[in-house]
């Protein structure tokens, strides 16, 4: 019987969140929703644990949907790195649905609880989707299901500035989704399939390279919008700014790392090192936009009165990051940037859950109104400061492992002048922290802070146990660090 | 047998202290007790560690694994065990001064105040103790950032822009310049490990070795080399016991020793003296020196010129290193413990004079002699040991500098010893003798005996003491420390 059910695992890891999604609708009351849900994320995060302990026992996983083996069924295939990815992704679902039923109160009209729990489940699904599945045009149905879902999402945000942002939001994600549909759509017409692969063993055999090449211009410019790459990031302060607490924090944590892994499938699992890198010259592309991208979205955030805007810059400056570390296209680099995408997740997801416990007691996330606020909520803004520390890259902090290996990349080839762009850069981030840090703990309280109390332990501790864990993967990296090197090196081989 | 020693109670102990301050925080004397108790209970074991450093022996162990080829590892060695030795015994001193002094004040926050020492004290000893460069970097930020509400401690606009300026310059430095060297060593070298004798020879071409060591002196902004001194005087602001122990003891020896590992440890005095690199970082720390010095004989406010002549003390140390034989690291490691001595001692008579006569300006302080005298001796003493007079301890560390210049071949830099020695009459002595010869400056008669808090009076006559004592303690330091930089 287990064995039954191990074997299918891979398949229920995205159709449990599917089919409990439409179950909300119909359970309806808010009392029995949430639970429900929360209780799904953590089943889902149960299998991811599973999923990864087998990969790095076994190797990778190839499991055929509905019995149709690849090339022409469905494949889903986890490796080290989509392990690595479903299991944070659905491990920060969990948490930040755990931490939802009081800022959701506060937030959203309980009346709509239950269709922001199935919309919630249906965004998971199409991340957990993307990771886990080895066909390119379902990487194409998920990423429109987790997109749809996530506009709607945002534009549950109770202030009237959150519908924009989620329209903005959708006209951008959908010219996106629409380069990469065109991008799949000629590589189909190459190849004449699509898994990958088996695409990657036959694009090496394909003559049109000029086909090829327009594939690859649509893929990347649509996958740099998803991800918000400077310069196509100005869908995402406001996203991020409006909407709900509960779902700034879900899908900052998430939702671009996502797309960064989509980054990494296609260039170096689809078309190869050799032909992204060596012949396109694709690290000479990415690595200036990474670091403008870095230095602009950083200087941005100095100067935000709203803080979760602040921190929806500093998003755009850290997949700076992640790219830089992917545009190296060596193993440190590549593992810099990977196991960013795992810390930053971490630190942004809670510093974005402490800003909920903020606008739960101040309903304002103004730097103003935030003034003095270090007394009142105490354990709030430390851990704020906390996650803080981890986006600066203090020693003992998740972000200081990822930067200490982005800088032995950049090192490794002699990249002093990037390692001291990046060092600079986390003055900058140690500038916009600093900023809150001194507001919060040395300035004369405000109006609002003088009546705020400290926020409730259902928020408190999930909050503490991500920032906790910020500092735990910044001391111990086995499972970080160790697991990313492995995904690195897996994806810089290729399909086999 | 020397992997068993558990360095790390070293950490554990002042961090357990800290938890225990907090939970205190309602009683007062149960949470002063508890300062002490940890205080005694630090110092008690790291005199236990002596006679593993006596024996020879050179434990270590490895807190956790950061990176495959990376530990976090804690390891013990003469250097660190005087810097050790010197910040766990002056923090008991300084807990009894802080206890007079913040309770004669009246301050606010005192629970914070005092956890945040106890974490100072934490990152101190891991600075110490650091068994490699990642270690003592991670130490060294986390002594930036647990002190950094020591020094904003007043709240006031001015305590802030001075906290301002203390973290930024100190972060800027450490991670644009510190953080940059480190990792480039590690691309170079391979490891991080303090090993004798120095980890980058042969490793890269000489220019580049040049360009590290700058960046390894001025990243590590503790030490306070010219031109990334300006936070020393900002981090005046703070309450006296934090200028006290943190910006004459704790932190900026933090600096000076790091600057002194690097030297030892990372280069190697061999490869510093071969290579010829260490030349111009004599002349920087020389200029410091007496540029330092210059000002603050300029500064009115005593804290400030304190302040300025810690800038110049320093600069000693780093000189030592840069000297790169035995005289100057033995004279250099001494000096650690010397200027310790002396400069906190200083300190405790600022503070005593402001509890107890509210001055801080220099001029105000005529006549002060007949109201202060305990205070005005032990200042003296205090000054004489900074200047380098015998019977007191400075006296030993600016001899064995002098030997390690002259060993060096380096004439100029005796001379800058002796004129800086010079400077340092100028500036400190007229501070006691007008104390005791002059009448106050508004012509009113000199009010009654009228002293600070005992606990505070205890502890400044203490490290004056400590000063005399040092000079006969001389002998054993030497013997520490040169079997390992051998003669």
């Amino acid at each position: 019987m287990m064995e039954a059910i191990q074997a299918q695992l891979p398949v229920l890891q995205v159709v449990i969140p599917l089919l409990a999604a439409p179950v909300c609708i119909i359970l309806r009351r808010r009392s029995l929703v949430l639970p429900f849900s929360a209780g799904v994320c953590w089943l889902t995060f149960l299998i991811s644990v599973f999923l990864l302990g087998e990969v790095l026992e076994a190797g990778v996983i190839s499991y055929a949907l509905g019995g149709w083996a690849a090339p022409w069924g469905i494949e889903y295939r986890v490796d080290a790195l989509a392990a690595f990815v479903l299991l944070f992704v659905s491990g920060i679902a969990a948490l930040v649905l755990t931490y939802a039923p009081r800022s959701l109160t506060d937030e959203v009209p309980a009346s709509r609880h239950y269709l922001f729990c199935t919309l919630y489940l249906l965004c998971l699904t199409g991340l957990l989707g993307i990771a886990i599945t080895g066909d390119l045009f379902n990487v194409f149905v998920f990423l429109e299901i987790s997109a749809l879902s996530s506009y709607a999402l945002i534009a549950l945000g109770g202030r009237r500035q959150a519908l924009p942002a989620a329209f903005q939001y959708l006209v951008m994600g959908t010219i996106g989704a629409t380069f990469i549909l065109i991008g799949i759509g000629l590589m189909y017409q190459m190849t004449g399939t699509l898994n990958m692969a088996d695409m990657a063993g036959r694009l090496a055999a394909v003559d049109g390279v000029r086909t090829a090449l327009v594939a690859f211009g649509f893929l990347t410019v649509g996958i740099a919008l998803k991800m918000a790459l400077f310069p196509l990031h100005v869908w995402l302060p406001n996203a991020y700014a409006y909407a709900p607490s509960v779902v700034s924090a879900f899908i900052a944590a998430t939702a671009t790392k996502v797309s960064v892994y989509i980054l990494l499938r296609f260039m170096f699992s689809v078309f190869g090192l050799e032909f992204s890198f060596e012949q396109l010259g694709l690290g000479r592309a990415l690595m200036p936009l990474a670091l403008a991208g870095i230095f602009v979205a950083s200087a941005a955030a100095i100067f935000q009165r709203n803080v979760k805007r602040m921190l929806a810059y500093s998003s755009v400056a850290q997949i700076g990051y992640m790219v830089l570390g992917i545009s190296f296209a060596t193993a440190t680099g590549l593992t810099g940037g990977i196991v960013h995408l795992f810390n930053h997740a971490l630190i942004k997801g809670g510093l974005f859950m402490a800003m909920g416990c903020v606008m739960l007691r101040l309903h304002s996330v103004d730097l103003d109104d935030m003034a003095g606020i270090g007394r009142a909520m105490p354990w709030t803004m430390a851990a704020w400061a906390l996650g803080g520390l981890g986006l600066i890259g203090v020693p003992a902090t998740a972000g200081f492992v990822s930067k200490w290996i982005l800088l032995e990349a950049a090192l490794e080839r002699d990249g002093v002048l990037i390692a001291i762009l990046v060092l600079l850069s986390s003055l900058l981030a140690l500038a916009y922290v600093w900023r809150v840090v001194e507001t919060a703990f040395f300035h004369e309280p405000s109006e609002r802070a003088r009546e705020a109390r400290e926020a409730p332990l259902s928020m408190l501790i999930p909050t503490w146990v991500l920032l906790g864990a910020t500092v735990f993967f910044g001391l111990y990296t086995d499972y970080s660090a160790g697991i990313a090197r492995q995904a690195a090196e897996a994806v810089l081989r290729g399909m086999p | 047998m020397s992997g068993l020693v558990p360095l790390y109670l070293a950490l554990v102990i002042p961090l357990a202290g800290a938890v225990l301050i907090a939970a205190l925080g309602r009683w007062p004397n149960a949470r002063e007790a508890a300062t002490l108790a940890t205080g005694v209970a630090l110092f008690a074991f790291v005199v236990s560690l002596l006679e593993h450093v006596l024996a020879g022996a050179n434990p270590g162990v490895v807190l956790v694994w950061l990176l495959p080829n990376l530990p976090l590892v804690l390891r013990l060695e003469p250097l660190g065990m005087i810097f050790a030795l010197v910040a766990s015994s002056l923090w008991i001193v300084t807990s009894l001064y802080s206890i007079g002094y913040m309770r004669a004040h009246g301050e606010a926050h005192q629970t914070r105040f005092y956890v945040c020492f106890a974490v100072s004290i934490c990152a101190a000893m891991g600075v110490a103790l650091a068994g490699n460069m990642l270690t003592l970097f991670l130490f060294y930020e986390v002594l930036t950032l647990s002190t950094y509400p020591l020094v904003s401690h007043h709240g006031t606009p001015k305590a802030m822009k001075g906290a301002r300026t203390y973290l930024g310059v100190l972060v800027t430095t450490s991670v644009g310049f510190l953080l940059l060297a480190v990792a480039w060593t590690y691309a170079l070298a391979g490891t991080l490990d303090f090993r004798a004798g120095g980890i980058l020879a042969g490793r890269a071409s000489d220019s580049v070795l040049l360009v590290l060591l700058a960046l390894y002196v001025f990243g590590t902004g503790k030490a306070a080399v010219m031109p990334f001194h300006r936070w020393l005087p900002a981090a005046m602001v703070a309450p006296t016991p934090v200028s006290a122990l943190l910006h004459a003891v704790a932190v900026v020896k933090a600096g000076v020793f790091t600057v002194m590992k690097v030297a030892v440890y990372i280069f190697g005095p061999d490869l510093l003296a071969s290579t010829g690199i260490n030349t111009w970082l004599m002349y920087a720390a020389g200029f410091t020196v007496i540029a330092g010095s210059l000002v603050a004989m300029a500064q009115d406010n005593l804290k400030r010129r304190l302040a300025y002549s810690t800038v110049s003390q320093l600069s000693y140390i780093v000189l030592g290193a840069a000297l790169a034989n035995t005289w100057g690291i033995v004279g250099g490691s001494m000096h650690i413990a010397m200027h310790a001595f002396g400069k906190i001692t200083l300190f405790f008579c600022a503070g005593a004079i402001y509890v107890a006569a509210h001055k801080t300006e220099i001029s105000d302080m005529r006549g002060l002699g007949r109201a202060m005298p305990v205070t005005m001796i032990a200042f003296l003493v205090g000054a004489l040991s900074v200047i380098g007079v015998p019977p007191l301890g400075g006296s030993w560390s600016k001899w064995y500098l002098a030997l390690g210049a002259l060993d060096a071949g380096q004439i100029l830099f005796v001379a800058v010893l002796m004129i800086s020695s010079l400077l340092n009459i100028a500036y400190l002595i007229p501070i006691p003798i007008r104390a005791f010869f002059s009448k106050p400056a508004d012509g009113s008669e000199p009010a009654g005996f009228r002293e600070a808090p005992a606990f505070c009076l205890a502890a400044l006559s203490f490290t004056a003491l400590g000063c005399v004592v040092l000079f006969f303690l001389a002998d054993d330091v030497y013997r520490l420390l040169v079997p390992w930089f051998g003669a």
